[in-house]
């Protein structure tokens, strides 16, 4: 190769790996920029089925009484949490525009003190934007002595916009432990979002 | 447009020319050991990565056969099942990361500077890094197969929570593996960019490239864009696990299934990756066995490229079952389907370009037209799967393992042993032997089929995959997947003996050895030296 040609080239590939370093730097963010940017899409459609994280005024609309929709209640325990986790009522019928309370029992069976809390799902995930709470448990996590009993309520309106071909929605609560080290963290994700509801 | 040209510089130029420029230009190269560790051509790199992937695919065969022998028989015989499971997510990491890629890097390699007339790869040091590197990972992930609580069990796709939550001790090693075994991927992406856009031959255009450059030089671009996300939610579990966030973890506020969507965001592409060079090998092959040029050769370009932007809107039909809307369902349904169109270009492109061919059937053609036949059945297994409301039946079950299996296996390993067989000349200086070579090639086909076909129906009968138990009702599809299995195995050892034959002497090939090839790595001797193209060939179009 000629010199000049050599040159040329040399420069020509510097400038492509600066090039590819430039984009392989952008896809890492890119990655991670995907995680907020799933969070805002499932809140904004309420695909993933997660309820807001904090109490939602009551909307003050006229109630529907033409319509009953039914709301079921499904309550998960989880490994490594030895608590008992029930609704009282498995299953209302509402109409849409009128709010509903429903209660939950949560009762540690272990030795010692735990903390739990219960993450919500929604289903179908369509319903989610219209399902809003006054009141929920969920928004914080629960401390429960050795042995305590608790009941906690859940305050919901289903909105009179939710989709006509809508019947039936359920509303799943999943117990997680939350263990000590993991606290600050936990704190951290609640904070703002409705510890004090 | 077909980049076909006769040299300018004599071949015997060429030669001199490398034979009088290494004695003046480079010192001795060390010997032994330190030579193969410290080597910059791109020649020697290209040899340590097929040696390399070869080792890998007989790893990863092996892991393969464990499971095909435990489902030999309903009920449990040879393994625990959590070793199965280790098995089949051990088989799957090292086939794709170990075996198929490195093989591919490997020949881009050894062909990409020859075929552009480029004297080395652009960054010959980083070659040499972006090699060693993939001993260190496949070391390391191979180990954890012997640390307390066994390797990965959480299949390929290492789906959170089980790959975080419930994962065993040694994920860590997995996730550091991963990222040795990408930053390996993307210094070889780098390179093949730069090489390709940098150092072509004076007066060859783009558009001039063999195809098998331009397919690479097209997956380089995917790689460049995925591997990145790999990285990144690899780092998401690191993180999960050992530093106690929640990206994938519903109790902190995250989603198992945003692990799904980022993992296929990347594993699609990426399925194309270890294709797309596939397509450019068939398409210098096809035309050379048919004696004819290759049929449409821009649309090859243009089908590959959309592959590529395709590969990208595609991730979720992966995961049709995870609970979609159903304006999702419908969107990566289409998008998929769409897929089918640039592809079958591609298909019809090679058929056109045997059509009226004078075609003989030398080893690599044989694997190259199996390649042919057997890729388009998985891509019509394919576009099954991609009819959303069908898929909820086949998800999960063998009709997805038959599927991927037919393109990954007679589709992109037949063409990485099309190319072996194609290129095997240039890089030895002999002919591979034709009787062996035939053996070879009609046990793995048969092998093969025997292998995955039956796969097709115990899936649509609702075998479940990644299960060491079956119900008895597909008992007899397993006898013969197992056996099959076993006999592909056995008739890789074929390919084996055939390139140590084929390495130490044969028939002797000419620089032009095989009658109708016509790209400049044809131009220069057989065996290649060690330095080609020290002075750039001069390119000529055709007509010109």
């Amino acid at each position: 190769m000629s010199d000049a040609r050599e040159a040329a080239s040399r420069q020509g590939v510097r400038r492509t790996v600066a090039k590819t370093l430039f984009a392989l730097a952008g896809m890492f963010l890119f990655a991670f920029a995907l995680v907020p940017l799933y969070d805002v899409f499932c809140e904004v459609t309420g695909l993933n089925g997660k309820t807001s994280g904090s109490a939602q005024a009551l909307v003050h609309e006229e109630v529907d009484a033409s319509r009953m929709v039914t709301v079921q209640f499904v309550t998960r325990g989880s490994a490594g949490l030895p608590w008992n986790f029930e609704v009282e009522t498995r299953q209302v019928r509402v109409h849409p525009g009128q709010s509903a309370e429903v209660e939950f029992a949560f009762h540690n069976r272990a030795e010692t003190a735990l903390r739990g809390r219960a993450v919500p799902s929604v289903t179908p995930p369509r319903a989610t934007p219209h399902l809003r709470k006054l009141a929920c448990f969920c928004f914080q996590e629960q401390r429960l002595e050795a042995g305590e009993r608790l009941s906690a309520p859940l305050v919901f309106q289903l909105t009179r916009d939710l989709p006509e071909d809508v019947n039936t929605v359920t509303l799943v609560y999943t117990l997680y432990p939350v263990t000590r080290d993991e606290a600050p963290l936990q704190a951290r994700a609640t904070a703002g979002k409705g510890d004090e509801a | 447009m077909a980049p076909k040209l006769p040299l300018h510089h004599p071949v015997e130029q060429s030669s001199t020319a490398s034979a009088g420029g290494q004695a003046s230009a480079h010192a001795a190269p060390p010997r032994g050991l330190m030579r193969w560790l410290l080597t910059t051509n791109h020649k020697e790199i290209g040899s340590l990565y097929l040696i390399f992937s070869l080792t890998m695919f007989f790893i990863g065969g092996i892991f393969a056969l464990v499971v095909r022998a435990e489902l030999f028989q309903p009920g449990l015989q040879l393994v625990v099942p959590e070793f199965f499971n280790q098995m089949t997510t051990m088989h799957g990491l090292i086939m794709v990361f170990g075996a198929i890629m490195p093989a591919f890097v490997g020949l881009a390699n050894w062909m990409v500077p020859l075929q552009i007339g480029a004297p080395d790869m652009a960054l010959p040091r980083l070659n040499n890094f972006s090699f060693w590197l993939l001993p260190v990972a496949f070391t390391l992930l191979l180990s954890t197969l012997l640390m307390p609580g066994g390797g990965p069990n959480f299949g390929w796709t290492f789906y959170a929570p089980l790959s975080t939550t419930y994962a065993p001790p040694s994920t860590t090693f997995f996730i550091l593996s991963l990222h040795i075994a990408g930053i390996s991927s993307i210094l070889g992406a780098i390179n093949i960019i730069a090489t390709i856009l940098n150092l072509r031959a004076p007066g060859m255009r783009l558009m001039d490239m063999p195809l098998f450059c331009w397919t690479w030089l097209i997956t380089a671009f995917l790689l460049i864009a995925v591997m990145p996300v790999l990285a990144g939610v690899v780092t998401m579990m690191l993180m999960d696990i050992n530093f106690g966030t929640s990206f994938f973890n519903a109790a902190g506020g995250g989603d198992p299934v945003l692990f799904q969507h980022l993992f296929w965001f990347f594993g699609h592409p990426e399925v194309y990756i270890m294709i797309l060079p596939a397509f450019g090998i068939v398409s210098a092959i096809i035309p050379t066995f048919s004696r004819k040029r290759l049929f449409g050769y821009a649309s090859m370009v243009y089908a590959t490229a959309s592959i590529a932007i395709l590969s990208f809107l595609v991730w979720a039909h992966h995961m049709f079952t995870v609970g979609l809307p159903l304006a999702a369902e419908l969107f990566f349904m289409y998008t998929t389907m769409l897929i089918a169109v640039p592809t079958g270009v591609k298909v019809f492109n090679w058929i056109a370009t045997m059509f009226r061919g004078s075609i003989s059937f030398e080893p690599p053609m044989l694997f190259a037209l199996a390649f042919v036949v057997q890729f388009t059945i998985g891509g019509f297994s394919g576009l099954m799967l991609a009819i959303s409301p069908a898929d909820f039946q086949y998800h999960d079950t063998y009709f997805v393992v038959a599927h991927f299996h037919y393109v990954l296996v007679p589709g992109a390993l037949f063409a990485i042993l099309a190319a072996a067989y194609y290129w095997l000349p240039k890089w030895t200086g002999h002919y591979p032997n034709v009787k062996l070579a035939q053996w070879h090639f009609w046990l793995s086909v048969i092998g093969v089929n025997l292998t995955f076909f039956p796969m097709h129906f115990s899936g649509l009968a609702g075998m479940p995959r990644r299960i060491p138990d079956y119900a008895l009702q597909f008992a007899d599809f397993n006898v013969a997947s197992s056996l099959g299995a076993f006999l592909f195995g056995a008739s890789q050892l074929l390919f084996v003996l055939l390139i140590i034959k084929c390495v130490r002497g044969g028939e002797k090939a000419p620089a032009k050895a095989w009658e109708g090839a016509e790209d400049l790595e044809w131009s220069v001797p057989s065996p290649a030296p060690l330095h080609t193209f020290e002075h750039p060939p001069t390119f000529r179009r055709d007509g010109e």
